[in-house]
């Protein structure tokens, strides 16, 4: 284990509501080294977009604070860039226009014209896109959105990627496909990542760690699997190994004997 | 009457050219297989025949939205122009009948000949006023010569043009003014805040209620000894102004507020500087609201227009109105309805403008525009 890459230190978040705070998040604590990835699992409204949002910088934690590369952030700003759940591309401008839109932004005065160039266009190959650079977010497929929005965020080589359930819009052979193109280019990348997902396979697939978060309200890290599978993975092969079946079935169980939802347990 | 039998034969006519299309396909067809034998290239003439097909299903396409978007209107006007010719014909007023259609399309070529012979009589006048000064000249050649305007009485089409400029003026500064406010209402909460009581108090105001005020002011501020513009057009602009403002303003707001979370997050993710921000992303995502704002004002401005040229007898063609109504000659309603139908028209074209200006900076060229 390396230095800690990002740590997310004793976070908890209250949000006032007219019956007084609701407490969103109590101490949710965890320390990413650099190049892991993590995955975020639980069960809907527990706050795991909350996590997310506060690491981006979008929400202010009431109490504790994200330290990355030993500094506190507390605003948004590239060095986090969000893979958004529905994609989240500007509707008015082509897939080659909404990466340069980051791309500009990052890298104003480091690179040239054509660099910029070259480097939307590399980010925008590397998730197999090239060939609909110049297509609006409408002309093209939900899946490709989002390897579009995948682009977006890598070009802007953040040191954490932050992706809110980055495939959940979509159907299951277009994500299996999307979960392999993220291990291939984890596997080029090595970035730290963060990913929060309501798929089991997926978590085990693609993490080196599974964050499994409590029920909320005041919800916190009820146990972490730590995912011991060599890479890089594949899909089929995987489906009968009995290690992968194990973390599976330990991810299962947390969510639906530890934490099954509370209306469930009442139907 | 005459004009429905028009409008059928025309309905006839379009239905006869459609059947005709359907033969001369089959005709290009035998002319595809033709050429077949001919050329002895099946892959040729079969892309020839495909391309006259294509071409024909067009052309009957067309002619059957030509027979619904072009007829049904037609005849609902022919409707219209008999039932509105019956029941004039019923109506005696001080100034005479109420004028039917043909009076009013007689007094509508009389306006157009009025306008002709004053374009006529200015020619006249320039040639008269050159002529002189060349004779002036001729003798003295220190003498100072003067050029005098004419100063004929403005016709009809002179009303028109002042009219559209003057509201095109005030519409133009109002949206100047109306839409960075609204984005700056749509951004931040608390300029909404501040500003949200007085945009409510004056939105309801009539226009009509500021022009006193106005035009006390505009005598008072603009003073000039050779001025620009004349104080009745700064009167009239401004007035269109004060009643453009406010649905601009409000429906920016409601467009810019709206605006998807997740795309502002976006901006924030990018830290965008606030200029590209609202560059990038809040006006284009804003544009459809905006637009409808910008229309509802420039409709209620066009109307505010003529009643404020009525009301101030400022030129345009409010006063054209007043002019006539106040002249009572036996033509003066059929005069009036001509202008009544050209502030109709004109207003339904400057709509039109607008609709062509939304779909060309519209991003979603799919979206049915209104």
């Amino acid at each position: 284990m390396s230095n800690p890459h990002l740590e997310i230190s004793h976070v908890s978040i209250e949000f006032p509501t007219p019956n007084g705070p609701f407490k969103a998040l109590n101490d949710v604590d965890l320390i990413l080294t650099e190049g892991e990835f993590v995955s975020l699992i639980g069960h809907s409204g527990c706050g795991k977009s909350t996590v997310l949002n506060i690491v981006a910088g979008l929400y202010q934690a009431t109490t504790g604070g994200i330290i990355l590369e030993g500094k506190e952030v507390d605003s948004p700003g590239p060095d986090r860039a969000v893979v958004f759940q529905n994609h989240s591309l500007l509707p008015w401008l082509t897939t080659y226009e909404n990466v340069e839109l980051a791309v500009k932004q990052v890298f104003k005065g480091i690179k040239s014209k054509a660099e910029i160039k070259e480097w939307v266009e590399h980010n925008l190959k590397l998730v197999h896109m090239e060939h609909a650079m110049h297509k609006r977010p409408s002309e093209i497929s939900g899946g490709m959105k989002q390897r579009v929005g995948i682009a977006r965020a890598l070009s802007m080589e953040p040191k954490v990627l932050l992706m809110d359930e980055p495939f959940g819009a979509l159907d299951a052979l277009t994500r299996a496909h999307m979960q392999d193109s993220l291990i291939e280019i984890q596997a080029r990348l090595n970035n730290t990542v963060i990913m929060i997902t309501h798929d089991v396979d997926e978590a085990v697939l693609l993490s080196d760690r599974i964050v499994m978060m409590t029920n909320g309200p005041a919800a916190t890290i009820g146990g972490i699997v730590e995912v011991d599978l060599e890479r890089p993975r594949n899909r089929v092969e995987l489906a009968d190994n009995k290690q992968y079946n194990h973390y599976r079935a330990e991810v299962l169980k947390f969510l639906y004997e530890r934490q099954s939802k509370p209306e469930e347990k009442v139907a | 009457m005459p004009l429905q039998f028009i409008e059928g034969a025309t309905i006839i006519q379009l239905k006869n050219l459609a059947s005709k299309n359907i033969d001369m396909s089959n005709e290009e067809q035998k002319m595809g297989t033709r050429a077949e034998s001919v050329f002895g290239a099946p892959g040729i003439s079969k892309r020839i025949s495909n391309k006259f097909k294509m071409s024909d299903i067009k052309w009957n396409n067309l002619a059957k939205q030509g027979v619904s978007s072009l007829g049904v209107p037609f005849i609902a006007i022919a409707i219209f122009l008999t039932v509105w010719g019956g029941l004039a014909s019923q109506v005696q007023t001080s100034l005479g009948q109420l004028p039917g259609p043909s009076q009013v399309w007689q007094q509508a070529v009389v306006l157009f000949d009025e306008h002709k012979q004053e374009r006529q009589k200015e020619v006249a006048f320039f040639e008269r006023q050159e002529k002189r000064n060349a004779a002036k000249l001729a003798k003295n050649p220190d003498a100072k010569i003067k050029t005098r305007p004419y100063t004929g009485k403005p016709t009809f089409f002179d009303q028109i043009i002042t009219s559209v400029l003057t509201v095109a003026t005030g519409f133009l500064i109002a949206s100047l003014i109306a839409i960075p406010i609204g984005v700056i209402c749509g951004l931040n909460t608390t300029i909404y805040t501040a500003l949200n009581p007085l945009i409510q108090i004056f939105k309801p105001v009539s226009p009509l209620a500021w022009l006193p005020i106005v035009t006390m002011v505009v005598s008072a501020v603009y003073i000039s000894d050779d001025p620009l513009f004349a104080k009745s057009y700064v009167t009239s602009a401004v007035t269109v102004t004060l009643c453009c403002l406010w649905p601009t303003i409000i429906n920016t707001t409601v467009g810019v507020s709206t605006i998807d979370k997740d795309l502002i997050n976006v901006s924030r993710v990018l830290r965008l500087a606030w200029l590209t921000k609202v560059f990038k992303i809040v006006l284009p995502a804003s544009v459809p609201m905006m637009f409808a704002g910008l229309r509802v004002s420039l409709g209620i401005g066009w109307m505010v227009l003529i009643a404020a040229e009525m009301l101030a007898q400022n030129p345009g063609l409010g006063k054209f109105v007043w002019d006539e109504f106040q002249n009572g000659s036996s033509n003066s309603l059929a005069r009036i309805m001509v202008a009544v139908f050209a502030i109709g028209l004109i207003g339904f074209l400057l709509d039109q403008i607008m609709l062509s200006l939304q779909k060309s900076v519209s991003w979603n060229k799919g979206a049915v525009i209104r």
